[in-house]
């Protein structure tokens, strides 16, 4: 294999990110062959908070909330169903949302690795449809939740055991727009 | 060409009685069900070491024959006046005599003998890369799978490659069927999935999970490495491609967000995505045409567990395809049509392991293939027969390959965790 193992990929990704699901999207050819294009670095992401911010309260409520934002919730074995026990969790997120109306979010969904490779990222699609429609049946517009999912393939945790798998059959809460500044809500 | 060298009576005899100080020159293949297949043994090649240790084991993996695989430093049998010794090869148990000559050039002469009927049975002249090294070891297994034609009219399995997903650095890899040249195919870096072969064993396909879980269908060629991103499949979530025999369409499953169904496209022109299953909360899944190109089979979660249904290529005339019993039955995955179209191979769930399943559709007849650990994802070789799964039966998840004629298996060992092997078809014919 005569690869250019650093730039091909970083080449790959940045392409296939330009295109978005519609038919009359180009077909991208990344010969391997020639030396590639530098590849187009994104930008960095801005700091989610400003260290010089004068506000250091509203920082510091802005990182509360991220970070209750990104508290996860689990589930049975094979299973979609959100636990009684995990709901005080998603209402929490569904009051965030209503709070912070620029707040966009992405839910994904994971299994643990004992199922079908490929039936788990079936599984964490369904596991991340459950919290949404959850959120949505809480009032939050449905183009404000993006869903994906990773099936078996992000072990939170490597072990292979029960309280392991216990811990890997979840869902993730990432913020993907709007939440350089938030508020708690009321 | 047949001047070999005198043969002492009394090695002929102390071989024939395989004492401990022979056994690094005879291997009788005692694992095989002596008597049902035919014993054949490789007749040492001057000047052809690796063309006869290729063409050798690759007969062993046919599992056709009962390999006796004399040491290439052995002596050859006394001369007789017919072209071998019919009768000292008749006497180690052999029932076909293979014998390779150097020719000319690249040139290689190889006559395989009937020592019963004592004569010449198949004589092949082909040109093949004599060192057998790297790519040309492919000319070589041609050689061997031209050898399988000739003596059973079936196809072999020795020209051909296994693509597989290394679990440690998430891209897919590619071994030769015999374990040899095992390289990398995705970039570094490039996260994979559910790779699968063109028919004509050019390309392959996979899913690639991007950072932000979005996930294209990649098509890449295998001798450039050009990558392709299938249109319409970026930016949205996509998995288990699998080409149409004819290599013109491509049927794989979208996530979406009423459930998981499966489209068809037209991978000529990358064009001309449809939506072939419905079903708002039902899940379809691992589309596995069959050889004719007519039907697909694919996993569906319509009635509560996955399971295993069919229908034609076009989403018409959905139905269940493995029978199983509701509530008692494990999960049903990764199905994979035979090449001759008769058998539906797949994994399912027992006692909490998955394990490989045959489902015949003429007899409409299911059998258990493995028992001892998680075995998955099985996918059929081009002669029908052999199958190549995910076990862990000896640790970590390992490429086994499974002949369902006798049931004996071989490991194909690869660096690290392997998972969701695909077969190819012959390459380069």
């Amino acid at each position: 294999m005569r690869r250019r193992p650093g730039l091909v990929p970083l080449a790959l990704i940045a392409l296939s990110a330009l295109g978005c699901g519609k038919k009359a999207e180009p077909v991208v050819d990344v010969p391997t062959s020639n030396p590639p294009a530098p590849a187009p670095v994104p930008p960095p992401p801005a700091p989610a908070t400003n260290p010089t911010d004068p506000n250091a309260e509203a920082a510091r409520v802005t990182a509360a909330v991220r970070a209750e934002l990104g508290n996860v919730i689990h589930f049975d074995y094979d299973q979609d169903a959100i636990k009684p026990e995990d709901r005080p969790i998603l209402d929490r997120k569904a009051a965030i949302l209503q709070a912070n109306a620029s707040l966009r979010i992405r839910i994904s969904g994971h299994a643990d690795d004992r199922g079908s490779d490929e039936y788990n990222l079936v599984l964490g699609n369904k596991r991340a449809l459950a919290a949404k429609r959850y959120l949505e049946s809480k009032g939050i517009a449905a183009s404000r939740i993006d869903v994906a999912s990773f099936g078996e393939e992000r072990p939170a945790d490597p072990g292979q055991n029960e309280t392991s798998w216990a811990m890997n059959r979840r869902d993730e809460f990432e913020i993907i727009a709007g939440g350089e500044r938030l508020v708690q809500p009321r | 060409m047949r001047r070999l060298p005198l043969f002492a009576l009394a090695v002929a005899i102390a071989l024939g009685a395989a004492p401990a100080g022979a056994q690094d020159t005879v291997r009788v293949g005692i694992t095989y069900r002596p008597g049902v297949l035919p014993a054949l043994v490789v007749l040492p090649a001057p000047g052809l070491d690796s063309v006869r240790a290729i063409v050798g084991r690759d007969l062993d993996f046919s599992n056709r024959f009962e390999i006796i695989q004399l040491a290439q430093s052995a002596p050859a049998a006394p001369r007789t006046a017919t072209p071998i010794n019919y009768a000292f090869y008749r006497s180690l148990g052999a029932a076909l005599a293979l014998e390779l000559t150097a020719g000319p050039g690249e040139q290689v002469t190889t006559r395989l003998h009937d020592l019963g009927a004592e004569r010449m049975h198949t004589e092949l002249i082909r040109t093949v890369d004599k060192g057998g090294a790297g790519e040309g070891r492919m000319s070589v297994h041609r050689l061997s799978d031209d050898l399988i034609r000739a003596v059973t009219g079936q196809p072999g399995i020795a020209a051909t490659r296994i693509v597989f997903q290394n679990a440690n650095d998430k891209r897919i890899w590619r071994v030769d069927s015999d374990g040899a040249g095992l390289v990398p195919v995705s970039p570094a870096g490039v996260e994979t999935l559910s790779p699968v072969w063109s028919p004509d064993g050019m390309r392959v396909a996979y899913a690639h999970l991007t950072r932000e879980g979005t996930m294209p269908i990649v098509l890449q060629t295998m001798q450039t490495g050009t990558r392709t991103v299938v249109p319409t499949t970026a930016g949205t979530r996509n998995m288990t491609p699998a080409f149409s025999p004819d290599g013109t369409g491509m049927i794989f499953a979208r996530l979406g967000e009423p459930g998981v169904a499966l489209y068809s496209l037209n991978v000529r022109d990358l064009c001309c995505v449809e939506l072939l299953t419905g079903g708002r909360f039902a899940e379809n899944f691992s589309p596995a045409y069959s050889p004719d190109g007519r039907r697909v089979a694919f996993v569906s979660t319509r009635a509560g567990s996955q399971q295993i249904y069919v229908m034609a290529a076009d989403g018409t005339d959905q139905e269940l395809l493995v029978p199983y019993d509701f509530g008692d039955t494990g999960n049903s995955n990764a199905p994979d049509w035979s090449p001759d179209g008769a058998t539906i191979a797949f994994h399912r769930e027992v006692r909490g392991a998955p394990q490989i399943y045959t489902f015949d559709l003429a007899a409409r007849r299911q059998t258990p293939r493995t028992s001892t650990g998680r075995n998955e994802d099985p996918s059929w070789a081009p002669d029908g027969r052999h199958l190549v799964f995910i076990s862990d039966r000896t640790g970590r998840r390992q490429l086994w390959v499974l002949d369902t004629e006798t049931g004996v298996s071989r490991q194909i060992m690869t660096p690290a965790s392997a998972r969701l092997p695909a077969w190819s078809r012959p390459i380069g014919r």
